[in-house]
């Protein structure tokens, strides 16, 4: 099916809302596809293909709303879902702020943004990436005895939004990756780690070698870990975790956290967050970026903007919903952030800032989601390496760090000039005085 | 009432007019020659919910998925397609894309035959439509008036009511036919509670493979008790401590540390591939000598139960570690074909869409001797985790963390201040060496773990007693 006909559904779909009582309606509509193959100890292990789509509507009658969903595209299905959610937004309260966002703030200018970067990758070609890249792993170091696998996928995503201000939005867009996570051993430990790429186009991926290569080196160099003694030290993020402290922050600033009153960050815009010499944008329009669009998931025109200026924050992530809940205006937030960058406050990267460090640890993995956004508590395990005299010394596993969020963020000394440029969070190593760690 | 095999061909099968005998030629292409394993996996889910905010049901919506997934299997590699669309021309392509890790070869004839497992677990009704719309929101409204009664500090309530229905139908490479129908309700409430500027959330629910029935005005006041004491709890809680200390995890919901610590150690594809830190050591003591865990899909309407897994197997009651040793593992057909051993009908996927691997269905650890008062009167100092958040593991290396959301510290064998939630974090093949004392109070959570594997979401249910361990590290700030 082609896009064509995905406006036709979405048309004809949203005929029939209005004529069955729906005042205003949106409708997306969206089908993808690709596959992805797995190497595991050299043997092609699996070969998945996938081939999905989805409609779904949201009606508003008397400012109630009700919405739906279906996979199935024929024509009495996709009448029985739009049925649903009329007869849905008949139960539900209204509530003044729902609605479409307001018609003047529909998108109007709509440029290429090269999302769409379709190769000619076949399944047989990805089997022989995998099969080296996992290859590459296991010559990177003697240790190295096991895999999870090396992977490589590929896909290919269409989309129509649509709805009764008469906008319609379409988005086409491709994604490749490549990841491989090795395992080491020596005596009886083992010690797992990866390494991956993840792009719009093919030719943008790493080269899948240097993948295996590094997830190898990686795993082998986190043998013979061991714990800290409970203290507190200057923690430095790699940029592979660093990102994830600005996921928070911006899960804070969304509107939802806000007008729910359960954010650290309630009523703090252009307030202090930050220490003066950071800076964060948010770029809706990077060229082939993963959160890239010129409308949001509302169709309202996206713009570039500072979310924090010399430390202070200057904007929320609002939808046209949490914007009136907030008296507010959208910020083309409907459907989450975009790419996020975070700007290096130092010209050095993660090897430089270890060198003018004279102790402290280096973060490189952390699990659990110790997070708790209403109050700003942290506290996550944390894997990584123990630096002294600007040199790392041994590996370090099995211990936390902790802290708050507000303060945490405050006692940022570093941002520095190394961000991995997969995802749409881009941000150097991060260091930070004085954490709480707890171990032995 | 219809039989569970009715309701799903009616479903899955009529409305498209696909009999047995397409489906044997479905199976055919799937297990054509070379291929020596495989199935086909028909579902259909529908999924509700209803959500209570400024105190009333502002938000609804509903979602209806079907898919047919096909798998084809030599050795270890597995081809997976699926297609939406129940065409049959869609169904046979979707049935060679998954066979052509092959090289083309004949289809093979294989007849199909039922065979169903009267063993019900839970009922076939469906909860979307157990009672009316209106009851539905009547039932968050209730609920509303019941937690904001308790305390005026409470500033925020978001109830959500969730309810789902699915019909599977698997046929494997045998010909052998198996259906079931899964129905699935959840009732969460998450309240914040405000006091001098500081806000802190409680949460509580609970749920299972069941109608909303079983949410009647005594359980609603329960839940709306708990998830307010937590938030006051929590505006009174001090910063947790950082070390290492001795730690006594509540019953019930806590047993997220067996299914981190062991749990997903102890799943076949893992020692299959030899990557998890429990590989090799079958017939060994991995725990202290009073620790017995199990995994049991048979627990009338608990979240996790199965009545056949993904595969069309019966779900069993599977001991893992018997008095410390470690006596199974979980396992789907191909790692138990690999391992020489057989299923123990912990084959699952999220969905036709997903590939099927060993997972946990409802995962916990038996009951000792002791009483929970006389454990905590054991410790001298240390802390009392009575309730937690999620975990996770680190399958390799055996590491594992999980988040207590209320927490009390241990002072000569008395619960002192409550303390702010901290992760704690251990290593599972010595953590439950550690463990000293169990309680005599088992519990299973109250129906709201879901489990997450490479990529896939699965319903799952935890439980354990109250227990000691000696040495654990817990992840605060003083």
């Amino acid at each position: 099916m082609d896009q064509m006909q995905h406006i036709d559904i979405a048309s004809r779909a949203l005929k029939y809302a209005r004529k069955n009582g729906a005042e205003e309606a949106s409708i997306k509509l969206s089908m993808g596809n690709g596959f992805s193959v797995v190497s595991q100890n050299q043997v092609i292990d699996v070969v998945e293909q996938f081939n999905d789509q989805s409609f779904s509507i949201s009606v508003y009658i008397g400012k109630a709303i009700g919405s739906a969903s279906t996979n199935d595209f024929s024509e009495q299905q996709i009448h029985a879902t739009i049925d649903k959610a009329l007869s849905l937004s008949r139960l539900t309260e209204k509530d003044d702020c729902n609605g479409l966002a307001e018609k003047e703030l529909m998108a109007t200018e709509i440029k290429d943004l090269d999302l769409y970067q379709p190769s000619d990758l076949s399944i047989e070609k990805a089997k022989e990436m995998a099969l080296q890249c996992e290859a590459a792993a296991f010559e990177a170091n003697e240790s190295i005895i096991n895999s999870e696998g090396a992977t490589v996928g590929s896909y290919e995503n269409q989309s129509v939004y649509l709805n009764s201000h008469d906008f319609i939005g379409e988005t086409q867009s491709t994604g490749h990756s490549i990841s491989c996570v090795a395992i080491a051993e020596k005596e009886g430990q083992m010690e797992m780690d990866y390494d991956y790429s993840s792009t719009r186009g093919l030719d943008d991926l790493r080269d899948h070698i240097s993948i295996g290569y590094s997830a190898g080196n990686r795993a082998a160099s986190n043998l013979g870990s061991r714990k800290l003694k409970t203290q507190k030290a200057p923690v430095l993020f790699s940029p592979r975790v660093s990102k994830s402290l600005f996921s928070h922050f911006l899960s804070a600033i969304s509107g939802t956290s806000l007008y729910r009153k359960s954010s650290f960050l309630v009523d703090k815009i252009d307030q202090e967050i930050f220490p003066n010499f950071i800076q964060i944008h948010e770029d809706p329009h990077l060229m082939k970026g993963f959160a890239s669009t010129y409308f949001d998931a509302e169709g309202v025109q996206t713009k570039p903007r500072e979310l924090i200026q010399d430390g202070y924050l200057k904007g929320y992530l609002l939808s046209s919903y949490s914007a009136r809940r907030l008296g507010m205006k959208t910020t083309a937030n409907a459907g989450g952030h975009h790419n996020i960058n975070v700007e290096k406050s130092v010209d050095e990267d993660l090897n430089e800032i270890i060198k003018g460090m004279q102790s402290g640890f280096l973060v490189t993995g952390l699990i659990g989601s110790g997070v708790n956004i209403v109050n700003g508590d942290y506290s996550r395990g944390a894997n990584g390496f123990w630096i002294e005299n600007g040199e790392i010394v041994y590996p370090v596993s099995e211990v936390t760090v902790a802290g708050n969020l507000s303060e945490m963020f405050s006692k940022i000394q570093k941002i520095g000039n190394d961000p991995e440029t997969d995802g749409s969070v881009f941000c150097g190593s991060v260091l930070i005085d004085d954490l709480m760690i707890a171990g032995e | 009432m219809q039989n569970v095999d009715e309701i799903v061909r009616s479903t899955l099968l009529d409305p498209y007019g696909i009999d047995d005998s397409d489906l044997q030629s479905m199976l055919g292409q799937v297990i054509c020659s070379g291929i020596e394993m495989g199935d086909i996996y028909f579902q259909s889910a529908e999924a509700e919910s209803w959500t209570l905010e400024d105190g009333e049901v502002k938000k609804s919506s509903y979602s209806s998925r079907q898919g047919a997934g096909f798998r084809s299997i030599i050795g270890e590699q597995t081809g997976l397609a699926y297609s939406e669309s129940f065409d049959k021309q869609s169904l046979m392509a979707a049935a060679k894309a998954a066979s052509s890790i092959a090289k083309a070869g004949k289809n093979a004839t294989l007849p199909i035959s039922n065979d169903n497992h009267e063993k019900p677990y839970y009922s076939s009704e469906n909860p979307i439509l157990s009672i009316d719309d209106l009851s539905k929101i009547d039932l968050l409204n209730r609920l509303d008036a019941k937690v904001r009664s308790l305390d005026p500090r409470v500033t925020e309530v978001i109830a959500s009511l969730a309810g789902g229905h699915g019909c599977v139908l698997i046929v494997n490479q045998d010909g052998k036919l198996a259906t079931d129908v899964r129905p699935m309700v959840r009732l969460s409430l998450s309240v914040i509670a405000e006091s001098n500027g500081r806000l802190e959330r409680g949460t509580s629910g609970g749920g299972g493979r069941m109608t909303y029935e079983f949410l009647d005005d005594d359980q609603l006041s329960k839940y709306a008790k708990e998830a307010v004491d937590q938030a006051l709890i929590n505006l009174e809680a001090d910063e947790a401590p950082a070390g290492e200390m001795t730690v006594v995890l509540g019953s019930g919901w806590p047993g997220v540390l067996i299914h981190e610590a062991i749990g997903h150690g102890l799943e076949g594809d893992f020692n299959r591939k030899k990557t998890s830190a429990f590989s090799g050591l079958m017939g060994e003591m991995v725990a202290s000598p009073v620790c017995t865990i199990v995994d049991d899909g048979t627990i009338p309407d608990a979240r996790g139960s199965l009545n056949i897994d993904d595969e069309g197997n019966p779900t069993e009651s599977t001991v893992l570690i018997e008095n410390g040793k470690l006596c199974n593992y979980m396992q789907d057909n191909l790692n138990a074909k690999l391992m020489n051993t057989k299923s123990t009908g912990n084959g699952r996927r999220e969905s036709y869409s997903s590939q099927t691997i060993p997972r946990m269905t409802n995962t916990f650890m038996l009951a000792g001797e002791h009483d929970q008062k006389e454990i905590i009167e054991s410790v001298d100092k240390g802390l009392y985790a009575k309730n937690f958040g999620g975990g996770q593991v680190d399958i390799t290396s055996g590491k594992f963390v999980f988040s207590a959301s209320e927490a009390y510290v241990i002072e000569k064998g008395k619960l002192g201040k409550p303390v702010k939630g901290a992760m704690l974090i251990g290593d599972g093949p010595s953590a439950l060496h550690q463990v000293s004392m169990v309680g005599n109070d088992l519990a299973l959570d109250p129906g709201v773990g879901s489990c997450g594997k490479d990529g896939q979401t699965v319903p799952v249910n935890v439980g354990q007693p109250t227990m000691r361990i000696e040495k654990l590290t817990v992840g605060g700030t003083t």
